[in-house]
Formats: structure tokens, C-alpha cells, sequence
């Protein structure tokens, strides 16, 4: 009987035998593939079950992980969602996550390589590996005052820069959402959510307006035709360009006039110094069709125009259009027809102009700290390009300080303040235009510059809702 | 054959220590779980801590004075068994809870189960000095395990339906398994009559070529067991114990025999009763689907019948990969069944292929020792009932773990000593009372007092010939 109870042993330790290889084919050798399976959702259980860094404002958390009595352990809660949303993005299980949420989603995570060493430890501590927070450059009262400047209902941008370190101060865009709304983990409950975000008119979720809408510039252009003149070497401060009512084009039947109630008017010919001052259309025209098409395209290159940027957000390419005809080329250079800019755009070329023509690339973290607050990364001023000689930059600083003293962009002035600036006019549909302000302050020790726009105002509007915000930010930064 | 050469020593201080070893284990696995999840040591921690720990306390002093030499190592590892099932039980509850606020724990049920389980174990070993007693329960156990079969056939409210499977009554408190009891209870059958029986099963029969076949009427039992096992299968819908049965009987008919045959004999009628079951019943053709496509969109999202449950199993493992994401770490809660079923998938998640190997091992070890005892004990009945019983747990862990890894097709088992289900612990206590008290008759010397072994074999015609044939087998 013996023989057969040994029999029996080894059948037994047989099919332990098994079940051991079959284990060790699963977890060792099949583990990789199980885990690539696209139905495998453990991995995204994992990332919303983990405690994601925060993202900090002046030490305070507009987005952090909370705990949250569900299978994910952790719920992402923004705090003033509205005025952050272009921002920090979602991070939403169903449609993803955007902006910063996106960006610095392996940072936020704890998965990111430059925290290896904090996971190593935790690995021998057995602590949760946290994800690191990251900290803006945002000062939170410009901001709220960014976002009052701009009405309800009113499409608009507004960036706050500073020109020596590239240092986004606030960057605001409406119409605007909450992105609670769409980090539930009720996946029915946000898309009913995002159904109704998308039918407000002028909101994407997805993009942020003040890096990734692509919109007609106007006048505000006019800087750029004005540092390619000088670069030029062909224009200085004595040049004396015609300055029609409008400008013919032979063989077609359009005209590229003056702005009728201004004061171009009232000159026949003009230098840059009065065209700037009255944003002259008919005279930087001649410029540019004097230039031509690719020095103005280099021109706005070195400003940054056609390539795209990561702040860590995506920042889109601004466009200046190509193989023109004369007509297009004339109205390009006036911000028309395909010329195509960011509201960011517009702050990086004050920004390089107050900054004696080195252009900063812009920068919306300061620092990143891991779960133990130990200092990661602190990101250091980064120059991108020289956009223009510290000449050509001191004379557009001072074109651009009587633009504002006696020209379009009077509301912009601050008592006791040299303020450089310029206005821009969009005229992109029948029902109204775009109004710009960009501009920086003070002139002689620049602090901050400022890209502000209002899509689809009429002028008088759209005037009240750009030079004199300009001064209120002007006026906020300097007395902080 | 085991002849006792050195002096017999109880062993009992070295069982002390490993199962204050395997305490350490199951406690120490219990607060990591509780760590891992952020929770304080509440109540639930030490109400297993003092259960656990005074219970199994309890069984080894009752070994110490009923069975001084039983097998050492059987109780520690059981006991760690034990606790590590609580411990996973817990640390799923955990979540449960926290996603559910009103869900109804499931650990604090199996810290009273484990009480009673191993209580019932003690008086096992008190009431019963000696296995052979058992011998003369050989009927009355067909008709209990009889009973205990159909019972869950019963119309409601006693017989109740879950799942599909009426495999549970309704008991005052909660729902009870009573196959899990007919198990032993069959094992006691099978080993009562086949050590009675086998000389005359072994003598008759026709022989062909290498083959000694068996005389028809002597097939009787292994139909009868046959019978039981497509029974269970047909009415109460419950393929992991009919295979379980099945298993039980041709393993003791085999080491009763030593008959090749006989095995083969029981490999044709399964062959059969599972070729029967794939045609007749849906739920054997869906698992069996389930198994082989188990990565078919269609079969994956099959409700009910699908393979969603093992695919999840599966990568729970993976995720687990070699160390495992520590006690609270994984996500074992997102395969259903986590904690009975499924709980393997659930340790290997969070154990890593390291610890669930050590699991494994414990398995192995403790059918060893059990197979240890069978050859060491002198009467054929023991031998039986031992190597049958371990050889049942092996089974079980075989068709559970070879499930989850679709190895084979997944069938709902419990893993024994871990699983939720308050029959199936009661049930392997009991296993493991009676292997206790099997290696306490076959590692207790007999040269001191003759006079003791006071429950001879039973005279007559069958016991001489099994005394001449087992002179024979000396010879050989």
C-alpha cells in the first residue's frame, strides 16, 4: 500500500509543480504583455488611485488630490476653478487631462525620472510614492484682477509677463469652466458636464485661448513692421514715409485705407514716431511692400512667430502668412488677412522690446517639490533670441512711450509712470473687431509686460476693455 | 516499517515555536495590511490577533495532552494559512468599505468561523482518541454524506440557490456548505469499505495482459462514486466538487489497489462524465469557452459565463509581478470573488510571485506531512483516510490555482484554510484534526506498552488474507 501512498505523493507535488510553473509563466514571463492588454485598466486605476502632486500658487493649491470614499482613493479638486481652468486643465478618467494636468502629468504622478530617487526610497520605506507639486509663477492677485478686467460674456485674453525673466504674473482667458465639472469619476455624470460646456459659445475645454487661439492682431503688428525698418537699416527716426488716405493697388479695385476718424489724416507724410502714434495703415504698408515679404517674416520669426513652444503648456506657432501678393503683403503687415498671433505672442514681443531686444522664453513654473517638499527643479530665465538690437529696442520703447502719452493708447496712462504701449484693431467680422493693448511699464526700468485682447467688441468698447485694463495691471504690479 | 529506532519525541516545544513563528506571519500580515491601507489597528485587528492566536494556543495544549506525537509542523502551517486568508480578507473588506460604506465586512464572520472551526477541530481530537474509531462509522458516513448531499436540494427555505450552484442551506445565522463536511464524510466511507473490501476487489477479476481488471460488481463503488460526483455536478450545478469527489475516490481506490487499472478505469468515466456535461449543461460548455477564448472580446464581456473574472485574475498577477505591491497596494478588489474564489489572484497581486510560491510551498509541505502520516500509520484504514484527505487538498489547490492561471478552466472552489466561507474552513479544521490524531498513531511508539493497541483488525476470512498478502508485499 505504501508504494501506492508514494504514488499518490507524487501525483500530488505534480500538480503543485504546475500550478508553480503556471504562476511563474504568469506573473514573470506573460506579465508585460498582460499588462500592455488594452483591457487591463489597472494602470489607470493606479494613476487616479494615487495621491497626485498639487498645483500650488503662492503656496496655495488650485488643483490637488483629496481623499475620496470611491475605488479611486483620491478625487482631483480644483480650488477657484474658473479663474485657473485654462491653466491647470482637468485630469479627467473618461476624456483625459489637459494643460498643466497633462504636461507635467509624470511630475504630478511621482513617475517622472527626475523623482527615480524618491521612488528608490520609498520602494525601502514602504511609503506611497507621492507625485511632486508643482509651483506657478502666477501671482494670485493679478490674476483675480486679470480675470475681473474681463466682463462676463466678453471672449478675452489677458498675459502678464515679466520682460527680464519671462515669468508669466497671470494668464487669464473667458469664457471660462470649472474643470471639477469634468473630473468626476461618474463618467456619465461628465459627459452630461461636457455637453453642456461645449455648447457655450466661445469655450473649448481642451485649450487654453491665451496660448492656443490663432487671432488676427490688427495694429499690434505694426511694432513689428516697425523693428523691421529699423533692422533694416533703410528707416531711422528722420525717414519720411507717404501717408495717403489709401493706398491703390494698380489692376484691382482694392484700397487699404487709414483709420477715417483718426489723426493719420492730418499728415500727408509721416515718420515712424507720428504712423505708431496714429497707427498709420497706408505708411507701414509702403514699408512692407518696401521690405518685402520675407524681411518682414524674419523680422517676426525672431519674435518668435512660426514655432511652437512648451511652457511647459503648449504654446501654438504664430503665423505670418507666405507667397503674397502685393495687396496681401500690404495688408498682413497691418495685422490682416493671414497674419495670425497668440495673445502670448503679443506679451513675448513687448516683453523682448522692454527687455533691450532679449527675448526670455516665457515660463509658467517656478519650482517643483517632491512629496517631502524637497526642492526638484527650479526652472532658471531662459534666453531664447535676440528679437532686435538694444537700439532698435530703445527707439521702438520710446516710439511706444508717446503712443501712449499722445497717441492711441492714452487710457494706459499711470500718473507718475512712463508707460510704452500700442493698440491694435482687428477687423475680422461685420458684427466687430478684435481690440489689443500690448505694451510694458515702466519704460525706462521695464517690470512687466502686458498682451491684452477682446475678441469681438465694437471700438468703444473694445477701447475701454484694453489701454485703461493695461493701466490697472500697470498699476497693480508697481504697488505690490 | 516505521520502526522507531532513536527514542520517540513528542515534538510538541518545536510545534510551539513555529506556531508562534506562523502567529508572527499571520498577525505581522494582517497589520501590513492594514498599514498599506492607512487604516488604525481597530478592533477587527485585534479580535483576529486573540482569536487566531488563543485558539491555535488552545489546539496545541490539546495536542500536548491527547496527542503528544502527533505531526509538529501540520498546526503551524494551517494556522498561517489561516491568517494570511484574515489578513487578505480584511485588507478587501478595506476597500469594499471604502467605496461602500454600507457594505457588511466579511472578516469579522471568518474571525468567529476560524474560532468555531478550530474549536470543533479540539473536541475532534478529544472526543476521538483514535482514528480506527472511526472505522466502525464506515455506513453510517454514506448515509450522512447521503444526507449531507441532498440537503441543498431541499426546496427553500432550507436548499438555496446562489449563482446558479445549490451547493448552500440556509443555517439560523447565515448559509452553510454541506459538501464540504461530506467530503470527510465520504473519505471515511471510502476508506471504511475499501480497506474492508480490497482484498476481494484485488483477488477476482479477469486479467488482461498487464492489466488486472476488476470484477463488474466489485466496479460497484467507483459507480457509486461516479454517480455521486455527475450528481453533484447535474443537480446542485458544482463542477469544482464533483471534480473534488471524483478526485478523493480514485486516489483511495488506487492506493486501496495499487491498480494502474483501476485509475484508468476512472480517467474513461470522467472522460465520460465531462464529454456527458459538455453537451448536456451550458455553465461546463461556457467555462470551458471561457477557458480556451478567454481573450475573445465576446467572451470576455459574456454575462453571465464570461471570462471577465479570470482575465481580471490575470492581471491582478501581473500587476503583482515578482514582489508584489505589498498588502493594500494592489487593486485585488476589481476581480469579483476576491476574497473566496479568487483569493489566490488576490495574495499573488499583492504577495508577488515571491510570497504566493511561499503559499504554495505551505500547501506542499502540509500534504506531505499528511501523506507522511498515511505511510507511517499501520492500519490500512488510516493510511486510507490520510492519503485520501491530503491528496484532497492538493486537488483543491490544484483546480483553484491552475484555474486563475488558466492552466484549467476555472471552477468555484474554495482555497482551502484562506478562503471566505465559514463550511469550507470548518470543514479542513476538521481535515486537520484527523490528520493530527492519524500522525499521532503512526509517530507513537509501541514497544512500551503492547497491551495499548486496543483496536485489533477485524478477525475473519478478509483479515487473513490481507495479513497473508501483506507478508507477500514484505517479501518482494
Amino acid at each position: 500500500m505504501n508504494q501506492a501512498i508514494r504514488g499518490a505523493w507524487v501525483v500530488a507535488v505534480t500538480m503543485f509543480a504546475l500550478v508553480l510553473g503556471s504562476l511563474t509563466y504568469v506573473q514573470f514571463f506573460q506579465a508585460a504583455e498582460l499588462t500592455a492588454n488594452p483591457w487591463n485598466n489597472r494602470q489607470l486605476y493606479q494613476d487616479f488611485g494615487r495621491q497626485r502632486g498639487a498645483i500650488l500658487v503662492d503656496g496655495r493649491a488650485v488643483a490637488q488630490s483629496v481623499p475620496s470614499n470611491d475605488q479611486f482613493n483620491y478625487q482631483r479638486v480644483y480650488g477657484e476653478p474658473e479663474r485657473y481652468a485654462h491653466l491647470t486643465g482637468f485630469y479627467s478618467l473618461s476624456i483625459g487631462s489637459t494643460q498643466l494636468e497633462d504636461a507635467e502629468s509624470e511630475i504630478l504622478a511621482g513617475t517622472s525620472s527626475s523623482l527615480f530617487y524618491d521612488r528608490v526610497v520609498s520602494l525601502f520605506s514602504g511609503a506611497e510614492p507621492g507625485g511632486a507639486s508643482v509651483e506657478l509663477t502666477i501671482d494670485p492677485q493679478l490674476q483675480q484682477l486679470a480675470s475681473d478686467l474681463i466682463p462676463e460674456g466678453q471672449r478675452g485674453s489677458i498675459v502678464v509677463m515679466e520682460p527680464s525673466t519671462g515669468k508669466i504674473l497671470a494668464m487669464v482667458s473667458k469664457p471660462t469652466y470649472d474643470p471639477n465639472l469634468l473630473s468626476g469619476h461618474d463618467t456619465s455624470i461628465v459627459a452630461e458636464n461636457l455637453a453642456a460646456l461645449t455648447e457655450q459659445p466661445g469655450l473649448s475645454v481642451y485649450t487654453n485661448p491665451a496660448t492656443e487661439s490663432l487671432i488676427a492682431p490688427g495694429s499690434v503688428f505694426k511694432l513689428i513692421d516697425a523693428a523691421a525698418a529699423l533692422e533694416s537699416g533703410e528707416y531711422d527716426a528722420e525717414s519720411e514715409i507717404p501717408n495717403p488716405p489709401a493706398l491703390e493697388f494698380p489692376g484691382i479695385e482694392y484700397t487699404l485705407p487709414n483709420f477715417v476718424s483718426g489723426g493719420c489724416a492730418s499728415r500727408a507724410t509721416a515718420d515712424l514716431e507720428f504712423a505708431l502714434e496714429q497707427s498709420c495703415n497706408t505708411a507701414f504698408a509702403q514699408i512692407a511692400l518696401d521690405l518685402g515679404e520675407e524681411a518682414l517674416r524674419k523680422q517676426a520669426e525672431r519674435f518668435g512667430f512660426g514655432e511652437e513652444l512648451s511652457i511647459p503648456t503648449r504654446v501654438l506657432a504664430s503665423i505670418f502668412p507666405t507667397d503674397l501678393t502685393d495687396p496681401e503683403l500690404a495688408q498682413s503687415a497691418v495685422g490682416q488677412f493671414d497674419t495670425r498671433v497668440t495673445p502670448l505672442q503679443m506679451a513675448m514681443v513687448a516683453a523682448a522690446i522692454a527687455n533691450d531686444g532679449e527675448q526670455m522664453k516665457p515660463q509658467l513654473v517656478s519650482s517643483i517639490r517632491a512629496a517631502d517638499l524637497e526642492l526638484i527643479d527650479s526652472p532658471q530665465p531662459e534666453t531664447l533670441r535676440q528679437s532686435v538690437s538694444r537700439e532698435t529696442a530703445d527707439q521702438l520703447t520710446q516710439w511706444m512711450v508717446n503712443v501712449v502719452d499722445n497717441g492711441t493708447a492714452a487710457g494706459a496712462q499711470v500718473a507718475g509712470v512712463k508707460v510704452a504701449g500700442k493698440t491694435g484693431t482687428a477687423e475680422v467680422t461685420d458684427s466687430g473687431d478684435n481690440a489689443w493693448f500690448t505694451g510694458f511699464a515702466p519704460a525706462d526700468d521695464p517690470q512687466v509686460a502686458i498682451s491684452i485682447v477682446m475678441e469681438n467688441v465694437d471700438i468703444p468698447t473694445g477701447q475701454q476693455l484694453t489701454s485703461p485694463s493695461a493701466k490697472r495691471l500697470i498699476e497693480a504690479v508697481l504697488n505690490r | 516499517m516505521s520502526d522507531v529506532l532513536t527514542a520517540p519525541r513528542s515534538r510538541r516545544n518545536i510545534e510551539l515555536v513555529l506556531l508562534l513563528l506562523a502567529l508572527v506571519v499571520a498577525i505581522g500580515a494582517n497589520f501590513l495590511a492594514n498599514l498599506g491601507r492607512n487604516e488604525p489597528l481597530g478592533d477587527y485587528f485585534w479580535s483576529q490577533a486573540l482569536t487566531l492566536g488563543l485558539m491555535s494556543l488552545f489546539l496545541h495544549i490539546v495536542l500536548r495532552f491527547r496527542a503528544k506525537y502527533a505531526d509538529p509542523v501540520i498546526l503551524p502551517i494551517v494556522t498561517a494559512l489561516n491568517g494570511i486568508g484574515l489578513a487578505m480578507i480584511h485588507r478587501l473588506d478595506l476597500s469594499a468599505v471604502s467605496v461602500n460604506p454600507d457594505f457588511t465586512p466579511v472578516a469579522p464572520q471568518q474571525v468567529m468561523w476560524t474560532a468555531v472551526a478550530i474549536g470543533a477541530a479540539a473536541i475532534l481530537l478529544l472526543v476521538f482518541r483514535d482514528h480506527r474509531i472511526l472505522r466502525r462509522f464506515t455506513y453510517t458516513s454514506l448515509i450522512v454524506s447521503a444526507v449531507l448531499l441532498l440537503l441543498p436540494l431541499m426546496p427553500p427555505p432550507l436548499g438555496l440557490e446562489i449563482n446558479g450552484a445549490r451547493i448552500w442551506i440556509s443555517v439560523g445565522f447565515g448559509t452553510f456548505q454541506p459538501g464540504e463536511i461530506a467530503k470527510i464524510t465520504l473519505a471515511i466511507f471510502f476508506a471504511g469499505y475499501l480497506s474492508t473490501n480490497r482484498d476481494l476487489i484485488l483477488l477476482a477479476g479477469k486479467k488482461i495482459g498487464p492489466l488486472q481488471l476488476p470484477r463488474f460488481r466489485d466496479l460497484a463503488p467507483m459507480a457509486a462514486a461516479w454517480v455521486v460526483s455527475i450528481g453533484v455536478l447535474i443537480f446542485q450545478r458544482d463542477l469544482g466538487s464533483s471534480i473534488l469527489f471524483f478526485g478523493l475516490f480514485m486516489v483511495m481506490i488506487y492506493v486501496a489497489t495499487s491498480r494502474v487499472s483501476w485509475v484508468l478505469i476512472g480517467l474513461a468515466m470522467i472522460a465520460g462524465g465531462v464529454f456527458v456535461a459538455l453537451e448536456l449543461f451550458s455553465h461546463v460548455a461556457l467555462r470551458f469557452d471561457s477557458w480556451i477564448n478567454a481573450f475573445d472580446p465576446d467572451v470576455y464581456n459574456r454575462s453571465p459565463g464570461g471570462s471577465g473574472q479570470v482575465v481580471q485574475g490575470l492581471f491582478g498577477l501581473a500587476d503583482g509581478g515578482l514582489l508584489g505591491t505589498g498588502l493594500g497596494g494592489g487593486r485585488p478588489d476589481l476581480v469579483t470573488y476576491a476574497n473566496s474564489d479568487m483569493i489566490i489572484a488576490a495574495l499573488g497581486e499583492e504577495l508577488g510571485l515571491i510570497g504566493v510560491v511561499a503559499i504554495v510551498m505551505l500547501y506542499v509541505i502540509l500534504v506531505s506531512r499528511g501523506i507522511r502520516a498515511a505511510l507511517g500509520t499501520k492500519d490500512g484504514f488510516g493510511k486510507l483516510l490520510a492519503c485520501g484527505l491530503s491528496f484532497t487538498i492538493a486537488l483543491q489547490c490544484f483546480v483553484v490555482i491552475g484555474g486563475i492561471t488558466r492552466l484549467i478552466p476555472l471552477t468555484g472552489l474554495t482555497t482551502p484554510f484562506m478562503s471566505a466561507g465559514g463550511s469550507s474552513l470548518l470543514a479542513n479544521w476538521l481535515i486537520v484534526a484527523l490528520l493530527l490524531l492519524i500522525s499521532e498513531t503512526a509517530r507513537r511508539p509501541v514497544t512500551s506498552t503492547p497491551m495499548k493497541n486496543s483496536f485489533p483488525e477485524p478477525v475473519g476470512v478478509t483479515g487473513k488474507i490481507s495479513r497473508t498478502r501483506e507478508a507477500r508485499e514484505g517479501n518482494r
